[in-house]
């Protein structure tokens, strides 16, 4: 079950990342050749056998849903990391293309 | 002081006898690791100022007697968030994170007065086998430098295996802890999932991903475990259970033990030398008054496959929250939001990452999902019933950690099927969640072979006593490496 190139554009689509011609050849050869082998598994009898999604038995840990108290220097740490800033909010360009970069 | 011949033991004693202060011993290892890590390259970054400071606090603190890690100096994975130190994973896409609060396992490490001296390379987002897959830097294997370290923590085997410290943390999805372990010829453990918390961690496969110690010797690698573990109301996935003292009862050994050797891991692709390794340790169990039996893990072969789709899909999901917006780096070259999301990923994230996040968006897409990720997690259920078998008779299981000793630098790396077969004996361990030990068993061509033990869930005492009694009877992890083998 060879995988198409388009079918890589697509799953590079859904993943956020985009690739030259060059390297969707390379990209689509090499999820071919991993998907042959994850294919293996079609060989193992799982009749019956439940999907095992993890190790320990899981329970839902909740806590009350209670706002704590602004910090702001909390705040300007985190936004230390944030690429762009302004007046204590993240800085994105605008969401339609309006040809230039600027947020405003 | 010389790590290859001072354990924790000796440098404690040394620390509270006031032979030597904390300050002057992370100075000596800051200075020696400068020269040493020229040759290695295994750290991203060191910590000198306030490495410096922590243990000229400690020391006007006083050492504590009770306290074996206090004034001890420590290197840590660079996926391990430290506040205030950058943590990178390896990544351009982190290459200006500077975290604001630290793991867990940091918390836990300084509260014993451990001084961390610096963050160490690895594979991009850990995921690799070689340390090659690092933005940054290329590790080099400290038994010969033409080699690689293993991965992904190729940098904590490298700097604990070459004596730039006595400890360093790794973290293992699929055997990132245990395979530069055996790779570097020291010891290195994969706590049971649930035992070590995950907070700080960045993550990789969720529910396969465990932190752990890497050290020269198995009672020094029991002595940090015994820091590092326990429940944290962080991560709801660490299990409320008590955490004994991994080094009371070390030296015990192995009498009555009964050890199951899987027939699978002494198999086709296993390296001659590596097969004599283990079939040698499994007759000095014997010796020791064990019992080492042939057993069967027969859904071992299915394992790679398996891993790769489940740690594929959990890491292409975990890796969505890189989108240049709130932290890590942002795309010069966006006209719109779109445009940032796209750029930023793919100028940020390298080839093997790239491919991993492929993998796994395609295992769980529409039409594809049962085929792969499902059929995956049904043939995960079966590997974990193996062992469940095994382990009604057996107390352990032994093999190798990985099919060969350390390859060239530049051999595997353009060829990722190739560097995936390589981690067939030490995935099936993170699948079915149990803990699993790395150390030294012998050499081939002057490299370090490492042995596997693995334990039932929470066993890690069981895993260490075995260790401990194998490791007094040998002479393995008394060898130094030579900082050779370069043109």
């Amino acid at each position: 079950m060879a995988i198409s190139k388009e079918q890589v554009t697509h799953v590079a689509n859904l993943a956020r990342l985009s690739f030259t011609d060059e390297e969707l050849g390379q990209f689509t050869d090499q999820l071919s050749q991993i998907t042959d082998m994850f294919n293996e598994l079609q060989e193992v009898d799982t009749t019956g056998v439940a999907p095992m999604t993890h190790v320990v038995d899981l329970v839902n840990v909740l806590r009350p849903d209670e706002p704590a108290p602004a910090n702001p220097a909390e705040r300007d740490a985190l936004l230390h990391n944030a690429p762009d800033a302004q007046d204590g909010y993240i800085k994105v360009p605008a969401i339609l293309d309006n040809g230039g970069t600027d947020a405003e | 002081m010389n790590y290859f011949e001072n354990d924790l033991t000796a440098l404690h004693q040394a620390l509270v006898n006031h032979d030597i202060t904390s300050y002057d011993l992370t100075q000596q290892t800051l200075a020696a690791l400068k020269e040493t890590d020229q040759k290695v390259n295994g750290f991203l970054a060191l910590n000198e100022e306030k490495a410096l400071a922590t243990a000229k606090a400690i020391d006007e603190k006083g050492i504590d007697p009770d306290n074996i890690l206090a004034g001890i100096p420590i290197a840590i994975k660079d996926n391990i968030m430290t506040k205030d130190l950058k943590t990178t994973a390896a990544s351009k896409i982190l290459e200006n994170f500077v975290p604001v609060y630290d793991a867990t396992v940091m918390q836990k490490l300084y509260d014993k007065d451990l001084v961390v001296v610096g963050k160490t390379n690895m594979d991009e987002f850990a995921m690799g086998g070689s340390t090659e897959n690092s933005a940054f830097k290329t590790t080099k294997n400290p038994w010969n430098l033409t080699k690689v370290p293993g991965g992904s923590s190729g940098g904590s085997a490298a700097v604990v295996s070459a004596g730039m410290v006595p400890v360093a943390l790794g973290s293992d999805t699929g055997g990132s802890i245990r395979q530069p372990a055996s790779f570097t010829g020291i010891v290195g453990m994969k706590p049971t999932y649930g035992r070590v918390s995950r907070w700080g961690l960045i993550a990789f496969g969720s529910s396969l991903d465990e932190i752990g110690p890497m050290t020269r010797s198995v009672k020094d690698n029991a002595a940090v475990l015994n820091v590092i573990a326990g429940h944290d109301v962080h991560d709801g996935t660490t299990v409320d259970q008590p955490v004994p003292d991994f080094t009371a009862g070390i030296d015990q050994g192995v009498a009555g033990l009964k050890i199951g050797l899987p027939k699978e891991y002494l198999g086709e692709g296993v390296q001659a030398e590596v097969k004599d390794a283990i079939l040698a340790a499994a007759d000095k169990f014997r010796e020791l008054g064990a019992t080492v039996e042939e057993v069967s893990l027969p859904h071992s072969q299915y394992g790679v496959a398996a891993y790769y789709i489940i740690s594929s899909s959990e890491a292409s999901s975990n890796l969505q929250r890189f989108d240049g917006i709130r932290y890590g780096v942002r795309t010069q070259n966006a006209k719109n939001l779109d445009d940032v999301y796209v750029n930023s990923r793919t100028e940020g994230f390298g080839p093997e990452v790239k491919r991993r996040i492929m993998l796994g968006m395609y295992s769980l897409s529409a039409g594809y999902y049962d085929a792969y990720f499902k059929k995956a997690a049904q043939v995960r259920t079966l590997m974990k019933q193996d062992f469940e078998n095994v382990f009604k008779d057996y107390d352990l299981i032994m093999g190798p950690v990985a099919p060969t000793t350390a390859y060239g630098i530049g051999e595997d790396v353009t060829d990722p099927l190739t560097m995936y077969a390589g981690d067939v004996l030490s995935v099936p361990v993170n699948m079915a969640g149990l803990p699993g030990l790395s150390l030294p068993a012998g050499f081939a061509k002057g490299l370090p072979i490492g042995m596997q033990l693995i334990g039932q869930p929470f066993a890690e005492t069981t895993i260490y006593k075995a260790g401990y009694a194998f490791e007094q009877a040998t002479t393995f992890h008394q060898e130094v490496p030579t900082l050779g083998g370069n043109d």
